[in-house]
């Protein structure tokens, strides 16, 4: 299981709580946030583009180390990873 | 219905938020703000049926778009347009995604939205959907629009005829001025006579790369319409068929924003700077040239504005007329707002601390 949690600031817009879900061996980070967009579907739009990457300003951290690769699908996710999703300090 | 007096309310969309003033003897008075410190791209009142749309350019989160049923007391995030999946490997296609709202305009069925990149969608119900309109976005003649101020083109302006309301209008920084006459279905460039002097000369005069920073129609008659280009003043006796230049306009016909009289195709505002990249008023001297003849003289207008020295900027929607024809105001990037209650002539501020302002909306509120 992945373990996923957000920034607060999130709140203002969506309210979200941190979950689990099922990852398996070799899953992207594009397959854990699929299964995030289904228990949270207005999240969507904040997190990712109309073209599913990662938006510029959105940072998110995958045990503890920044992805910098903004096609989610190229990020690969370890079964338990730990995931927090922040937003960037740039594009306030 | 048809309304000629002065609007209730004045809207400033700004870079923190939706400033909302209540008409209070000849001027506005602050009332209050809606979703406070978010950047407000474009809003729409669809007078309709009271409907308030607010679009947001969230700098974290995207672009986001808001309804209100209420005057603006409660909103609900609806859907916000999407593009279809792109093909990273054709250029045009490369990097595209719907980065900013840029203008919408409404007949009593239909909603059209402009974004940056330059896409056209529609919604039928309300905004609970959106469309891309396939016909212009598939159009060959899109790979050769650029960015114009922003790193990628725009729809700002969209102007409906409403004799014809399937007749639409757009006007696009860089892609000139394209129009449909079956309600978006098929797709003509609309820019004959626009001249373009930061192109090669020999294109020049090429339609589909002209810069139209922003495009008015007269309501009272949608035959004439003004563009304020990145060229100077452009004018259209003939529904955009052709356009020809009005020149010998001081002290500058370089500016963002137009407005028309809605009862008076004769009558245009203009907040004009000094070309290109500087944008600035000239002399550092605020102005506002107002045009009571069609274009063949151009007064200019300092009373009530700064006397020191100004670095005001107006963008492209920040200039504004009430339906009264005599009530018009203008916000700056730098966060200044005035409001004028003769026409242009005199001018009071309205504040001085406020946040950039794109645009400015006058609405009149119904009672609900």
């Amino acid at each position: 299981m992945a373990h996923i949690s957000f920034t607060s600031n999130l709140q203002k817009h969506v309210s979200v709580d941190s979950l689990e879900v099922i990852s398996g061996s070799g899953d992207s980070l594009a397959q854990v946030f699929t299964q995030v967009f289904v228990q949270y579907p207005a999240l969507k739009t904040y997190l990712v583009d109309d073209q599913f990457r990662l938006r510029q300003h959105v940072a998110v951290f995958v045990d503890h180390t920044l992805v910098r690769e903004k096609d989610l699908t190229k990020v690969h996710c370890a079964v338990h990873a730990d995931i927090f999703v922040a937003q960037a300090l740039s594009g306030g | 219905m048809s309304h000629k007096t002065v609007h209730t309310h004045l809207f400033a969309a700004t870079r923190k938020g939706l400033v909302r003033y209540r008409r209070h003897e000849h001027s506005y008075v602050f009332e209050q703000v809606h979703f406070i410190g978010e950047p407000v791209t474009m809003l729409l009142h669809d007078t309709h049926n009271q409907r308030f749309y607010a679009a947001l350019r969230l700098g974290h989160f995207g672009p986001k778009l808001h309804r209100s049923d209420d005057n603006g007391q409660t909103w609900q995030e609806i859907a916000t347009p999407q593009l279809p999946k792109q093909d990273d490997d054709k250029p045009q296609e490369k990097g595209n995604s719907v980065d900013m709202i840029w203008s919408m305009a409404c007949t009593e069925k239909r909603i059209w939205l402009g974004t940056i990149p330059g896409a056209l969608f529609y919604s039928d119900d309300g905004g609970d959907s959106w469309h891309l309109v396939e016909s212009l976005w598939n159009a060959p003649e899109r790979s050769g629009w650029f960015g114009g101020g922003y790193d990628q083109p725009g729809i700002h302006s969209i102007c409906i005829d409403p004799r014809k309301p399937e007749r639409v209008i757009i006007a696009i920084s860089c892609g000139g001025v394209w129009r449909t006459e079956d309600n978006g279905r098929t797709w003509a460039l609309s820019a004959k006579g626009l001249f373009a002097a930061y192109m090669p000369p020999e294109l020049a005069t090429q339609e589909n790369t002209q810069d139209p920073h922003c495009m008015v129609m007269c309501a009272a008659n949608p035959d004439v319409l003004w563009i304020q280009h990145h060229n100077g003043i452009f004018l259209s006796e003939d529904n955009a068929h052709h356009w020809q230049q009005i020149h010998g306009v001081t002290p500058s016909d370089f500016g963002f924003a137009v407005t028309v009289d809605p009862s008076n195709e004769n009558l245009a505002w203009f907040v004009p700077g000094i070309k290109d990249e500087c944008r600035l008023p000239k002399d550092y001297a605020l102005c506002v040239t107002h045009t009571p003849d069609r274009g063949k003289r151009f007064n200019v207008h300092r009373a009530g504005l700064p006397t020191e020295p100004s670095f005001d900027l107006v963008y492209r929607h920040a200039l504004a007329i009430s339906e009264d024809g005599k009530t018009l105001a203008f916000g700056t990037t730098t966060g200044n707002l005035w409001c004028s209650s003769d026409a242009g002539k005199h001018w009071q501020c309205l504040s001085h601390t406020l946040a950039p302002i794109n645009l400015l909306a006058f609405a009149r509120l119904a009672h609900k």
